[in-house]
């Protein structure tokens, strides 16, 4: 794609033709206003395509095996081990990482923190397609994946946490379609529809808010109910819930951070001014909005540990496992954010940013997989398992990327055909940094967004 | 006056309160204790009394039609089977309901226990399913119905003795398996289930619960040198039907004796009674940080472009 911006191709990045005028087919938005041709070039020259063909030609012949000979076919179909890959990874490791959607979410349009809108509509989608994909594991973990709405609409299991996990994550995926439809609407030239979802963003992001406080920490209070099979130093009745919920927030930013850090590496030529010009101001504040949630969950960590009793184990081996996790993924990444804000160290923010999501990685498959059924016996996923887990975390990264090369997440819409762009000469703020256009209602709607 | 319409703030409203309607059922239970149905039967097996001579296993395979195993149940080497490293001996399976297990001991005869669905008074599988699949019948039995089930297996997470199997080889009606205290064909009819008929030992006594803990701790009362003083299950994750009774200490016959006296639920309830205060506080506290937050620049909204404090880092 580099080349051929060097030759001065400019991909589609408003309603029509600025040459022509003449508005662009949905073939042409969708093509990123290449001919077919050159598209397939583009997808052929990009060794990282061939990586992710290769992972589809292994993988999802393995996902049809999966449907065919049933989930013991790919996976251990362990009695002890009820939940692998899938769900440890899936589901437990996904929704902490997409927290982000709200947390923006809140910080923007609640809070008016201004600073952060041009990576809100990141935030958003991450949000949205983590939990995506989050169902997409879950439906190929199910026993029964066709009957995924039975909780919502057969039979209702009211006192199970799994219940409210379900309803929660299925409203708030849909709270999180309508927010990111917002640039879907924009793109295919709806401005209707995106002015009524607009109406509703306060509503939108307070039901965000509460159905997120709440689902994330019934993740983790799904596991108090497996006393002793997690292991104690993982395991807590009162705290589970807040400290899922705490670690989603330090999670959920560092997930923008390392989004924004490969969008930014991958793909510049998408990325509008706004954008590239706010990210490392914007990245060092979301670092200080990581750190404070490390610096909490460090000492909840503590309650925890001490309001069980547990320092006994610390000094055993799973408490240096123990010790390892909070030691690396929590406390170092403390250290590290902290220099990197006082240095005002881009570099090192976003380097502290991957190791907080391995950190935050490990203390999930911890509870849900690895010490789960730490006094009987330790369990490695099956083979199949962990391609099917690789293949659809591929497709997870294909529907990111075909979403942010289409739409307006990482630049402003130009809702106005090119030529007639006045450039509005009055005071623009350096966070709206592109050109502000013509016709009044859009600019309108445009102010409205900010 | 604040930056937010009257408008806006009732649709904000009517959104929070659908979502409370929505969500007001999950949290409905009652939060009382509950121990149990008083006409619950139950089974009291004495481990003093089982030789290990597999026709409780062999009744249940035969009462529930299912798949002949790779060893007759006269064939005893399967007492010597242990998996994963010799961690675990023989457990419930989809093909077994009931397995009998043989734990050596370091001075005496071995003892032998059997492994089946304690069947709880509250279970912890019922109240992890998020789809109602299970059901405790006022006769003491956990039923499980398969044309409801999801198939996510929480329910196998959460049992605490490991009892649920799952047929993951099935691509089409993949089901939990595990006893259902012969429900639907003896219990439901007053009569016991086909291992307690099958037993040519006596070691496993069907009746009322409240009376076999009576009978449990009159057993123990007679013979102090014979039995541990404890009754396995009376209390246990908040009393089970099934309820056992041993010479050597329970950990020595590989029961779990560190779990906890109460049901597995009661560790969600803090939780989940803190999920209607989130619903009922959070609507109107995040709107109020909102106003105060945009309080002010309220008035020259939407007309033009606010200066932005930017904090700039250089």
């Amino acid at each position: 794609m580099n080349r051929l911006i060097e030759k001065g191709f400019k991909p589609i990045d408003s309603l029509s033709d600025p040459d022509s005028g003449k508005m662009w087919s949905l073939m042409r938005k969708i093509l990123l206003g290449l001919s077919p041709k050159e598209y397939f070039h583009e997808v052929l020259r990009n060794p990282f395509n061939w990586l992710l063909f290769f992972i589809f030609a292994v993988g999802l012949p393995v996902i049809v095996y999966r449907y065919i000979f049933g989930l013991g076919s790919v996976m251990h179909g362990s009695y002890d081990y009820p939940w692998g890959l899938f769900l440890g990874f899936g589901l437990f490791c996904m929704v902490p990482l997409s927290a982000s959607g709200f947390l923006l979410g809140t910080a923007v349009e609640l809070f008016g923190h201004e600073k952060y809108k041009p990576i809100l509509n990141l935030a958003l989608l991450n949000g949205l397609l983590g939990y995506l994909f989050a169902v997409v594991y879950l439906l190929v973990d199910l026993g029964c994946p066709w009957r995924l709405y039975y909780p919502m609409f057969v039979s209702w299991g009211t006192a199970a946490v799994l219940f409210l996990v379900g309803w929660h994550v299925a409203t708030y995926l849909s709270v999180q379609v309508m927010e990111v439809s917002e640039a879907f609407f924009e793109w295919i030239n709806w401005p209707t529809a995106k002015k009524f979802i607009h109406s509703g963003t306060i509503g939108l992001t307070v039901a965000g808010i509460i159905l997120s406080t709440l689902h994330q920490g019934a993740l983790g209070t799904l596991l108090c109910y497996a006393p002793g099979k997690v292991h104690p130093l993982w395991y807590s009745a009162e705290f589970m819930w807040i400290f899922y919920l705490c670690s989603s927030v330090f999670a959920g930013l560092c997930m923008v951070i390392a989004v924004s850090t490969i969008v930014k590496k991958t793909m510049a030529w998408r990325c509008g001014e706004d954008f590239l010009d706010n990210l490392d101001s914007i990245t060092i504040g979301l670092a200080k909005g990581a750190t404070m949630a490390l610096l909490t969950y460090f000492i909840i960590k503590l309650v925890g540990v001490t309001h069980d009793n547990e320092w006994s184990y610390l000094a055993t081996g799973w408490g240096s496992w123990f010790l390892l996790e909070i030691g690396a993924g929590v406390i170092l990444p403390i250290i590290l954010f902290s220099v990197a804000i006082r240095k005002n160290s881009v570099a090192l923010v976003r380097f502290t940013a991957f190791l907080t999501i391995a950190g935050l990685l490990m203390n999930r498959l911890n509870t849900a997989l690895i010490t789960f059924n730490w006094n009987l016996y330790q369990e490695i996923p099956h083979p199949l398992e962990t391609i099917i887990s690789i293949t659809i975390f591929a497709l997870f990264v294909v529907v990111y990327r075909f979403i942010l090369y289409r739409l307006p997440i990482l630049y402003v819409w130009k809702a106005v055909p090119a030529e007639a762009v006045v450039t509005v000469t009055v005071p623009v703020p350096e966070s709206v940094a592109s050109p502000v256009s013509g016709q009044p209602e859009q600019q309108y709607a445009k102010v409205m967004s900010s | 006056m604040s930056g937010i319409s009257r408008r806006k703030f009732l649709k904000t409203t009517v959104a929070g309160s659908s979502a409370l309607a929505l969500s007001t059922t999950k949290t409905a239970f009652g939060m009382k204790e509950f121990h149990g149905y008083p006409d619950s039967m139950g089974v009291l097996v004495d481990l003093t009394r089982c030789i290990g001579c597999r026709t409780c296993e062999a009744a249940c395979n035969k009462e529930h039609g299912l798949p002949e195993p790779k060893l007759p149940f006269d064939d005893f080497s399967v007492f010597d089977q242990v998996f994963h490293d010799g961690k675990q001996k023989r457990r419930t399976s989809a093909e077994a309901y009931t397995v009998v297990n043989r734990y050596d001991q370091d001075q005496g005869a071995p003892v032998f226990r059997k492994i089946n669905c304690n069947h709880c008074n509250e279970p912890a599988c019922l109240t992890s399913c998020f789809v109602n699949a299970y059901t405790k019948t006022k006769e003491g039995a956990v039923i499980y119905n398969a044309d409801v089930c999801v198939g996510c297996r929480m329910c196998m997470v959460a049992c605490p003795f490991r009892i649920p199997a799952y047929s993951y080889d099935s691509a089409l009606h993949p089901e939990v398996i595990k006893c259902n205290f012969c429900y639907d064909k003896r219990l439901k009819h007053g009569k016991p289930p086909a291992c307690v008929e099958a037993c040519p030992q006596e070691a496993l006594t069907f009746g009322h619960r409240k009376t076999l803990v009576k009978v449990a701790h009159e057993r123990i009362r007679e013979q102090p040198d014979k039995y541990v003083d404890h009754v396995y299950g009376e209390t246990e994750v908040g009393g089970t039907s099934w309820m056992f009774l041993s010479g050597v200490p329970f950990d020595k016959v590989g029961f779990d004796t560190t779990l906890q006296h109460h049901p597995i639920l009661d560790n969600t309830k803090s939780f989940l009674s803190f999920v209607p205060m989130v619903l009922g506080i959070w609507p109107a506290m995040f709107l109020g940080f909102h106003l105060l937050a945009k309080g002010g620049k309220g008035e020259k909204k939407n007309k033009e472009s606010k200066p932005i404090v930017e904090e700039h880092v250089e």
